[in-house]
């Protein structure tokens, strides 16, 4: 190596991805005066201020930056990249909070219909994906990218791959998430479930997707460790598989390059099971192998134990992704759809119980020999109780998969009441977990600003979820049964509507539960800006002192 | 060497890893994806099944739009109480012009795949508005803005375009007389309504929403509402003819 130079000039990157960027903007401002409608014309003005922003931010670096980039290694160790970590986490806590939000607004209007206020933008149809993307993609997205760029450069001892690319990824999957909740809120959907962006940001997502596999794998190609580490396989799995699952499920046509609305290639029974695919597997891959890869990573980490079997990872890793992509058609039980087809998807969910009950053993079992730090430490008991959740959900979702047993849940809230205990038992409480572990670490704290807030949090989380599941657990129990049930004479016993009445009590107790999950979280956030902010408030003891306040 | 020795060029190797998932990922999606596209039941032809109406179509856009989908599945299932309460159960062929299919995933409301006919245009106009003034108890949100607002019968000719580049036959006639069709079929006294009743069997030709003038979308949806599960007429429909 040369000495460092004095001159300093712009990296092929930079210079490349701010010309892009403008030229991006020039369209953009062209194609949102050309726009057939509204909501197209707002996006496109969105990302030509969004490119801009970029152009601006990428030569303003620059200047600001020292003329060699930073250094691989400092001093011999590992010079870790944690700005776009940062990044992630804070907007991981702050689309958490709107996407909870979001959910108690719906199951509110469930319960008292007038807060629809009967307005398009505040209904509940265009609420509801706002309130899945925002929890799973924004959310747990914003979770997923950042401790994976954390684990891999942790567990390959090197610095992540690239200088924007980083930050291209996390800042462009954000700008994603802007276009695709907007767009809901004015009515621009494809109606696909977990699947609703329209094809201008289906486009953009591929975009950042690929670069995200490329900083991935790049940053595990130049490891300084001999084996990629467990924790990386799943997250791989996860980058790989959901870019599958999204470009088969989404190849749409739009009707003008000019207009939001778009028709998907896939009609009638081909596009039900292509969306069912991705569907079960937007859950498998996305809600499942990314946050195991949390699991095999933080339980560790943060048990101070090795992963209980290697072996056993290795049996999980291949099975549970082999297993999950045939599940999807159990979300088509007796429908149109073949009945092989059906009896295979319901074959392979039930055998996926072993798997993913393997994964949860593997999980559990690494605190073999510090089951002690339950009593002490709130956060690893946050995670081992998301694993606890994870063998529960994935011993409940083989079970509904099974065709009688559908054929009383499918289209029930029994539906509603699983995903959930999934969603905010397993997923929620992981990330919490990641993220109690993670900002300290990114942001170089001793630990947590207090404990005993991550106590508060568990607790109030916890009643929430069992207020929510056991809510939806009767509701949707109850509502299957009346749907089918006849009197003596032989005539159907109720009416749709007086399902519909049955349900109010367990949806207000349900709106509860979810007010405390809600609640639990904005404890999380606040503890976590004090952590950034002040660092350690207290003295870690085993018996937690009380909180600064 | 023993398996778990073996194993280690997967770990060893980052690209024969990528490889490696996506060669194991590939093979449930292609088992059960592949053959939807040939078998017999899942292609069948059933007589009366015919493209949207450029009303019905913008009326289903709106469904779209507004999210029904979420709350009202489109698929009777071949249950006892399901096929007493919503009619029979639902063939394939009745959604193979949906790009992307309405099937649905809940029943937050009832099924809808056959509530076309099942009430009267004044019911759905007074219910879409306002729910609550003839179901009490119902927790559905109101649309009162479906009645104010027009649809545009220049741009569905696009749309109808776009469908038939996906496969959805429509014909050069139906698509040049789009926009007129739209205007024809909410307006009885119309000249093109005799044209318009060639172009889609079946098709209902009411002033759906009460109102003089250009379709509203309360026209639209209505049109689609009233026509769903009304096309195939199961006192001649074969059951045998595909078998699933």
């Amino acid at each position: 190596m040369s000495q460092p130079s004095t001159l300093k000039s712009m990296t092929i990157g930079e210079s490349g991805l701010a010309a892009l960027f403008a030229v991006t903007a020039f369209l953009c401002v062209i194609a949102s005066a050309k726009a057939l409608d509204a909501p197209f014309a707002f996006h496109a003005a969105l990302s030509a201020v969004a490119s801009l922003a970029a152009v601006f931010f990428i030569i303003n670096r620059y200047f600001e930056r020292p003329a060699a980039l930073p250094p691989a290694e400092i001093n011999g160790r590992p010079n870790y990249n944690m700005g776009p970590i940062k990044f992630s986490s804070f907007m991981a806590m702050f689309w958490g909070i709107a996407g909870f939000l979001v959910g108690l607004i719906i199951a509110s209007q469930l319960a008292w219909p007038w807060l629809n206020f009967d307005l398009p933008w505040t209904s509940f149809g265009r609420l509801r994906p706002l309130h899945t993307s925002a929890v799973i993609f924004a959310f747990g997205g914003n979770v997923l990218i950042a401790s994976s760029f954390y684990v891999v450069q942790k567990s390959c001892r090197v610095r992540l791959a690239g200088d924007l690319a980083p930050w291209f990824v996390v800042l462009g999957y954000n700008f994603f998430i802007l276009v695709a909740g907007t767009g809901y809120l004015l009515g621009v959907t494809q109606s696909k479930e977990y699947a609703e962006p329209e094809w201008y940001a289906d486009l953009w997502l591929t975009i950042v997707w690929v670069v995200y596999l490329l900083v991935f794998l790049a940053t595990i190609i130049k490891r300084k460790e001999p084996h990629i580490f467990v924790a990386n396989w799943f997250y791989l799995a996860f980058i790989v598989t959901i870019a599958v699952l999204h470009l088969g499920n989404n190849p749409a046509l739009p009707v003008s390059v000019f207009g939001s609305k778009s028709y998907v290639a896939w009609g009638g029974i081909q596009d039900a099971m292509f969306q069912w695919w991705y569907g079960h597997n937007a859950v498998g891959f996305f809600l499942t192998a990314g946050f195991l890869a949390i699991m095999y990573y933080f339980i560790p980490k943060r048990a101070e134990r090795p992963i209980y079997s290697y072996r056993l990872s290795i049996i999980h890793f291949w099975a549970l992704i082999f297993l999950y992509i045939w599940a999807g058609p159990h979300h088509l039980h007796y429908t149109a759809l073949p009945d092989w087809t059906q009896t295979l998807g319901m074959t392979f969910s039930i055998m996926l119980w072993m798997p993913s009950w393997g994964g949860m053993i593997n999980g559990l079992m690494t605190l073999s020999g510090a089951w002690d730090k339950l009593r002490t430490d709130p956060v690893l008991r946050m995670l081992v109780v998301s694993v606890a959740f994870y063998g529960m959900s994935t011993f409940e979702g083989p079970m509904m998969s099974i065709k009688v047993v559908n054929s009383l849940s499918h289209y029930t809230d029994w539906t509603i009441g699983h995903v959930h205990s999934g969603a905010l038992g397993w997923v929620g409480f992981v990330s919490f977990g990641a993220l109690y572990c993670m900002v300290p670490w990114a942001w170089n704290r001793k630990g947590l600003y207090s404990l005993k807030l991550v106590n508060w949090h568990f607790w109030i989380a916890t009643l929430g979820i069992v207020l929510y599941i056991s809510a939806m657990w009767v509701s949707g129990i109850l509502q299957g049964l009346m749907w089918r049930a006849y009197t003596s004479l032989g005539f159907l016993e109720y009416s749709f509507i007086e399902t519909v009445e049955a349900m109010h009590p367990f949806y207000i107790i349900r709106a509860a539960g979810g007010a405390l999950f809600l609640i639990g979280s904005l404890i999380m956030a606040y503890n976590l800006w004090m952590t950034v902010r002040v660092g350690e408030a207290e003295v870690q003891m085993p018996v937690a002192l009380q909180p600064a306040e | 060497m023993s398996f778990w020795t073996r194993h280690q060029v997967f770990e060893k190797n980052s690209i024969i890893l990528v490889v490696g998932i996506l060669l194991v990922i590939a093979i449930g999606g292609l088992v059960e994806i592949t053959p939807l596209f040939y078998l017999k039941s899942t292609i069948e032809v059933v007589d009366g099944v015919r493209p949207y109406t450029p009303l019905e179509l913008a009326g289903r856009n709106i469904y779209v739009r507004e999210g029904c989908y979420l709350c009202h599945s489109q698929m009777i299932r071949p249950l006892r109480d399901e096929v007493e309460r919503y009619g029979h159960f639902s063939l394939a062929a009745e959604s193979m012009f949906d790009h992307p299919f309405q099937w649905g995933s809940k029943r937050t409301g009832p099924d809808l795949a056959r509530v076309g006919a099942k009430y009267s245009d004044d019911w759905h106009v007074t219910h879409l508005t306002n729910p609550r003034a003839i179901v009490p108890q119902s927790v559905m949100p109101g649309y009162p803005f479906l009645g104010q607002t027009e649809v545009d019968p220049a741009s569905i000719a696009d749309h109808m375009r776009t469908l038939r580049a996906v496969g959805v036959p429509y014909t050069d006639d139906q698509i040049a007389n789009a926009a007129s069709d739209l205007k024809a079929q909410a307006d009885p006294d119309n000249a093109g309504t005799d044209a318009f009743g060639k172009r889609y069997a079946k098709a209902a030709v009411r002033n759906f929403d009460g109102k003089a003038g250009t379709p509203t979308e309360m026209d639209a949806l209505i049109a689609y509402l009233q026509m769903l599960g009304t096309l195939v007429d199961f006192k001649l429909y074969n059951e045998k003819a595909n078998l699933r």
